[in-house]
């Protein structure tokens, strides 16, 4: 299977469904029978970007395992706001344990799912482990790579929000630089996220030669989708990366959650690829490039860069971070690709 | 079948004969054995539909069983000191989701200073996490132990850790009687959990309880528990049923029936009572033993009926609530407010010391008198330690006090420049 | 499954949990007013027919067009479209070639025989049209359509007006006109050719509720031009009437056109292929200031018609022969007016053919009582009701802006005031929405697609037949070009709203059905608006 861009020059590529398209052409989330995985009447913030991207991975999940799905789940935003008792939103068999061992409990879902399978008392069923990026490039690290080292059957999911939104906003090391943040303020001689720090847990995933890594936004709906959808294809430990801005800790209007999104991957800030053991396999190309000042002024958590004499060296580090990206994973807009 | 076999192969048998469907591995001594029996068992086809995991934490240990428990396989690790530390956080999450998971705990010591040998610091730290938590005496009770945790544990929805003296058991080769897989299977059905992962009926497992439910929440975990109490006496009837030996329960009483004085004691350490016991009895005195095998659930009636006709108590662990005492003590004093009993706390046997006949002859007739303190140390070298409290005393920087104790006792490993 | 306590909860057991009560905005989906609608001079629906043509319906893609101009396929030969003009999707790449998919359907329709949607129940009453040009064509389809009688009285022998007798073949084919017009006989409009109307009064008493006139402008406007006898002065509104007559004008080899639209445009090129060997325009100011439809003075100049601007003929008819004529340059002054020069050149014309524009013929409506008459104009209300109460009017002779699509925007305009007015009330029209402009909409979704190009006839032919000029789509093309639409303001069903909402809070409705908020859950954060190409959805403040 490969992404097979849908020709329709009305909506192009890039909406939702598409009444023209055949039903199976159609993106899971268009469909009326799509199983909501994560229901209404969850707690998250207006315009959240995870709640949004969990359903998208989740339904996409389901879809491609014909419902037989299990998900382990850290703890964060997106376990807090989807099972405060008494209600859960989640409508397929889900687990929350703790913080830091997302990826673990979901190695041991897959193998009491091995062995009941093998004594002919279960069937074929696949398992989802996801959190966000405190739990999972910070506290779950140990657990995700040891999760990944044993090529365990199971696709982590890290919803990527650039900080510790549910405690009310603190630095991860997904946090990107310069950004303002509880523990990291506007203040002193190196305002914000101090650069040079973090970690693209993507990069070191393709380190530990799984199957596959990958990375997506909210955005970009169908290539999520047929990104998921390939992960459940594939035995072995998968990863993938969505980016899901935050309204709350970004300080972006709840409307533009996929704005932001969009924005992050057409500046370069976030690449958006695939790879298969280790070696990248292709990019989503940027379709209208454009200066990161785009991407970063919409946000209060970079308002200190836009003060009454803009932090221009700050920015044009910033830029550099996403070119560095742009030729990285060559992600240049191509001629003749939309 | 009889065997002579070391402890933690002993209860790798044990444990297989159970049909545990996942296990987790992570290294540290003196549990090791028990594991590594247990991999090479699933790795020769031995033991069958069984997923071994070595996994990279004990933390993850936990965390692997957290998920396959909760998916409906019977589960089991093993740890043992800084490694049960290590996982606390999911031994806790293990408990308040009601999972049967079977641990054994190979007791040693925590760290600093790092120290590999036997006492029940680690368990015991343990005490309020919500696990059942059995001692064995023998090897032969560990691993009957074992056999009857994964139907307790499975009966309650409860995990139980079943911990052993480290070295003192695990190393030790001993005769032991191993049942036979038809024994273990007419006395532990298949597990069907209470609560499982299971697209064909989805559930939310571990929700965020607000202080509406969670008073209610924890509570249910103690009436588990309490329930735990009745529960485990009848499985010992069972147990001897099917394998014909009386193993388990809640306490054991030796030589109690007329004894002024009750020496308390979890583990290997009765052996060493028993036998000084038998010799103040041989000489007279009026003295006997109480065994506790399930310190979680604390059996207080049990141990306040087996106290009701004796004077004086004398409660000897290998545990030390430090700025307190001891930490059985505590549990039995309170199983015995308003008998208007003597009691004495007597700490021993701290990382691995020995605990000889010798000092606890002395320490016995001590207590018969009446002359001994309310807390003990047993052998302290008062000579150490008071040599360092002077150091302390005279000079701020007085270097680390293991090393400068080592240092002062002598011993090989003292040669640390 | 006997779940624990608290911890163990039943799936999708939130939706318990209203969050919608958190909510101080709340969308709703709205139909905004497509800028190529709102430019039509028919008032089309082109967003809408469009939508059908884009799933390759073209017959419901047909008969959604057809509710407002019964006349696609003159209307995708001859209209200006300004409705391309207007087109949001020139922000992206270039305008949706509506014309050509209009033009599309329009033959698909003849092609296959298509017919209109039966009309409303018969009324009983009787509505005289007089004209059977683009105007009484759509007045009479539209009363027909709404159940009255209508009857055209139509002065010429072939119907059709200033499309038969002022459109050259070339842009539009006759037998495209004839079946059209065929098609509005067969729905039942009733014509009666070589049937002159003199007295307006004496028709009404004669048994009709209600008169339209649709009478056009033919008469060609004259400026004084000294000239002898032997030079030919024709007018452009005699010469093209004259190529629907048996014997083709004669122009001779080298012909002058005096003017600067449309027709002067159709004269020279029709001169060129009546066998002229220079076709030469002459216009007084320069090209910018024109008249006439860029694309038309190209396609001319592309034949070879050569214009010479900033030029008046001051005299005809000079020489021996009586075939040169005088031209004098002109300069634009600082109001750019063209302004005489005195520089003067003689050149050799064969015929002189005057296009200066045309007046209506209104001495029907002498002794019509109450009737206003402007400049040439006969002046009318919103419901184009002329001073005379039950006499409507118009087409070229009750506007400026002289189309076919204007006239059949007239005709129905006046037939909506005409059946409100049977039935003794006034014609309100509903109130517009408010325009999808192209900031409203989130163009990220579309992805780029050039406008497809018609296939343009061969020069050669061009020059020396009367074959259409301007081919038409094919299927494949017509779809590409349909689906180029950007449904502005119109939910399309992309079910952007249905899939970006965090909240699982839009019902989508199934197919043609669109989409409905779930008020219960949505939190009124917006992306759905934001996130909707089209603009559909708008976010209003929440009132309790």
């Amino acid at each position: 299977m490969s992404l097979q861009p849908v020709k329709f020059y009305q909506t192009g590529t890039f909406t939702v469904g598409n009444r023209l398209l055949a039903p199976e052409e159609r993106s899971v989330q268009a469909n009326m029978q799509r199983t909501s995985s994560l229901n209404s009447g969850h707690r998250a913030c207006q315009g959240c970007g995870e709640a949004l991207g969990a359903r998208y991975a989740i339904d996409a999940a389901m879809n491609a395992t014909n419902r037989q799905l299990i998900a382990a789940n850290a703890t964060g935003c997106l376990e807090v706001f989807s099972t405060p008792y008494p209600e859960t939103s989640w409508q397929i068999p889900w687990i929350h344990s703790l913080f830091g061992n997302a990826a673990a409990v979901a190695t041991g879902i897959a193998a009491a799912i091995k062995v009941k399978k093998q004594k002919g008392q279960g069937g074929d069923v696949r398992v989802v482990a996801q959190g966000g990026d405190g739990g999972t490039t910070d506290i779950g690290f140990g657990c995700l790579s040891g999760m990944f080292e044993r090529n365990d059957d199971v696709l982590y999911i890290c919803y990527d929000n650039g900080g510790y939104m549910n405690t009310g906003v603190q630095r991860s090391s997904a946090t990107p630089p310069a950004a303002r943040t509880a523990t990291t303020m506007p203040l002193g001689p190196e305002p914000g996220n101090v650069f040079d720090q973090g970690k693209f847990v993507p990069a070191i995933a393709m380190a530990h030669e799984i199957p596959y890594v990958a990375t997506a936004t909210v955005a970009d709906l169908r290539d999520l989708e047929y990104k998921v959808t390939k992960a459940m294809g594939i035995r072995g430990a998968r990863y993938i990366h969505i980016l899901v801005p935050c309204p709350l800790g970004w300080g972006t209007a709840s409307h533009d959650t996929i704005r932001m999104a969009r924005l992050a991957k057409e500046t370069g800030i976030f690449p958006v690829f695939e790879a298969e053991y280790g070696e990248v396999k292709s990019v989503l190309a940027i379709r209208r490039p454009l200066p990161v000042e785009e991407y970063l002024r919409p946000q209060k958590r970079y308002a200190h860069l836009f003060g009454k004499s803009p932090a221009v060296a700050t920015i044009a580090r910033i830029q550099a971070l996403a070119d560095k990206n742009i030729r990285k994973y060559r992600l240049q807009a191509r001629q003749g690709e939309h | 079948m009889l065997k002579q076999t070391e402890g933690s192969h002993a209860v790798a048998e044990a444990v297989a004969l159970c049909r545990p469907e996942v296990i987790c591995a992570y290294p540290i001594s003196p549990q090791t054995h028990i594991v590594e029996g247990l991999g090479e068992m699933v790795k020769s086809g031995d033991l069958k539909d069984c997923e071994f995991i070595n996994v990279e934490s004990e933390f993850a240990a936990m965390s692997v069983a957290i998920g396959s428990s909760a998916t409906g396989a019977r589960t089991y690790t093993a740890t043992a000191s800084q490694g049960l530390l290590f996982m606390v956080e999911a031994v806790y999450n293990a408990s308040g989701l009601g999972l049967p998971i079977v641990m054994t705990v190979a007791n040693r010591a925590i760290g600093a200073p790092i120290n590999i040998w036997n006492d029940h610091s680690d368990s015991l730290s343990q005490r309020d996490c919500g696990w059942i938590q059995l001692f064995a005496e023998t090897n032969q009770e560990a691993l009957d132990l074992h056999i009857q945790a994964f139907k307790l544990a499975e009966e309650l929805s409860l995990p139980v850790m079943v911990c052993m003296d480290g070295f003192i058991l695990t190393h030790a080769y001993e005769r032991v009687d191993i049942p036979t897989q038809e024994q273990v299977d007419a006395f532990l059905p298949p597990y069907e959990p209470r609560q499982v992962l299971d697209p064909a009926e989805p559930v939310s497992i571990g929700a965020m309880v607000g202080p509406e439910a969670f008073m209610e929440v924890r509570y249910l975990a103690h009436a588990k528990q309490m329930q735990a109490l009745e529960r485990i006496p009848q499985m010992a009837e069972e147990f001897q049923a099917v394998f014909g030996r009386a193993i388990g329960g809640l306490t054991h009483s030796y030589r109690t029936d007329d004894a002024d004085t009750i020496v308390i004691a979890m583990g290997s350490v009765l052996g060493t009572i028993k036998d000084v016991v038998d010799e103040m009895r041989d000489a007279g005195e009026k003295i006997g033993v109480l065994g506790i095998t399930s310190f979680r659930p604390f059996p207080i009636a049990a141990v306040a009926a087996a106290l009701k006709h004796c004077k004086r108590f004398v409660v000897l662990e290998k545990s030390l609530a430090v700025g307190s005492g001891g930490i059985v003590a505590t549990d039995v004093r309170m199983a015995v407010t308003g008998m208007g009993l003597k009691g004495y706390t007597v700490v021993a046997g701290l990382g691995g010391r020995a605990i000889t006949k010798k000092s606890l002859h002395a320490l016995f007739a001590k207590a018969g008198r009446g002359e001994l303190e309310p807390v003990t140390f047993l052998d302290l070298d008062w000579q150490v330690v008071n040599r360092q409290l002077e150091r302390e005393r005279q000079t701020r920087r007085s270097g680390p006090a293991a090393e400068s104790m080592l240092r002062d006792v002598g011993t090989v490993a003292s040669k640390i420049a | 499954m006997d779940k624990p306590f608290a911890i163990t909860l039943k799936p999708g057991s939130s939706l318990a949990n209203h969050t919608g009560s958190w909510r101080t905005t709340r969308p709703e989906y709205v139909d905004r007013l497509p800028p190529c609608n709102a430019a039509c001079p028919a008032g089309e629906n082109i967003q809408g027919w469009l939508f059908h043509a884009e799933s390759g319906d073209y017959e419901k893609a047909w008969h959604a067009l057809v509710e407002n101009n019964p006349l696609p396929a003159i209307m995708g030969r001859v209209c200006y479209h300004p409705c391309e003009g207007g087109c949001n999707r020139q922000h992206m790449d270039s305008a949706v070639g509506i014309n050509s998919v209009e033009r599309f359907l329009g033959d698909e329709a003849n092609k296959h025989g298509w017919k209109f949607a039966p009309a409303a129940a018969t009324s009983g009453r009787r509505v005289l049209v007089i004209g059977s040009g683009p105007a009484g064509l759509s007045a009479a389809y539209h009363l027909t359509r709404m159940g009255h009688k209508a009857v055209i009285y139509e002065e010429a022998p072939l119907a059709g007006g200033m499309m038969r007798f002022g459109i050259p073949k070339y842009r539009l084919p006759r037998e495209v006109l004839d079946t059209e017009i065929q098609r509005l006989l067969d729905f039942g409009v009733e014509l009666h050719l070589e049937t002159k109307v003199t007295d307006v009064q004496e028709m009404m008493k004669g048994g009709f509720d209600a008169v339209f006139l649709g009478v056009g402008a033919h008469i060609a406007k004259r400026a004084y031009i000294p000239a002898g006898d032997a030079n030919k002065v024709l007018d452009a509104v005699a010469v093209l009437r004259g190529m629907e007559d048996h014997d083709a004008p004669l122009l001779g080899r080298r012909v002058v056109v005096y003017g600067g639209g449309n027709t002067a445009i159709d004269v020279a090129r029709t001169a060129k292929r009546l066998g002229a060997e220079e076709s030469i325009i002459v216009y007084r100011r320069t090209r910018d200031k024109m008249p006439a439809h860029d694309f038309e003075v190209e396609e001319a100049l592309q034949e070879g018609i050569s214009i010479k601007w900033l030029s008046t003929i001051t005299e005809a008819g000079m020489g021996e022969r009586g075939d040169d004529i005088m031209v004098e340059k002109m300069a634009l002054d600082e109001n750019g007016f063209p302004q005489p020069t005195g520089e003067f050149e003689r050149m050799e014309a064969d015929s002189v053919v005057l296009a200066l524009g045309q007046d209506a013929d209104l001495s029907l409506l002498e002794n019509v009582p109450g009737l206003v008459v402007d400049k040439g104009m006969i002046q009318v209300d919103a419901g184009m009701m002329t001073g005379h109460p039950g006499v409507f009017a118009g087409g070229d002779m009750a506007g400026n802006e002289r189309t076919v699509t204007v006239a059949v925007g007239h005709g129905k305009k006046a037939a909506r005031a005409i059946d409100a007015w049977l039935r003794g009330e006034q014609y309100a029209a509903p109130p517009k929405p408010e325009l999808a402009t192209f900031d409203r909409m989130n163009a990220w979704y579309y992805s780029d697609a050039p406008k497809t190009m018609r296939p343009v006839l061969d020069i050669i032919r061009r020059q020396s037949t009367f074959e259409e000029v301007l081919g038409g789509l094919d299927e494949t093309n017509a779809l590409f070009e349909a689906r180029r639409c950007m449904s502005c303001g119109n939910c399309f069903e992309c079910d952007n709203c249905y899939g970006v909402c965090p909240d699982n809070a839009v019902i989508k409705l199934g197919p043609g059905k669109r989409f409905q908020f779930n008020y219960d859950y949505c939190k009124g954060c917006g992306i759905c608006a934001t996130e909707c190409p089209c603009g559909a959805i708008r976010i209003v403040a929440e009132e309790n």
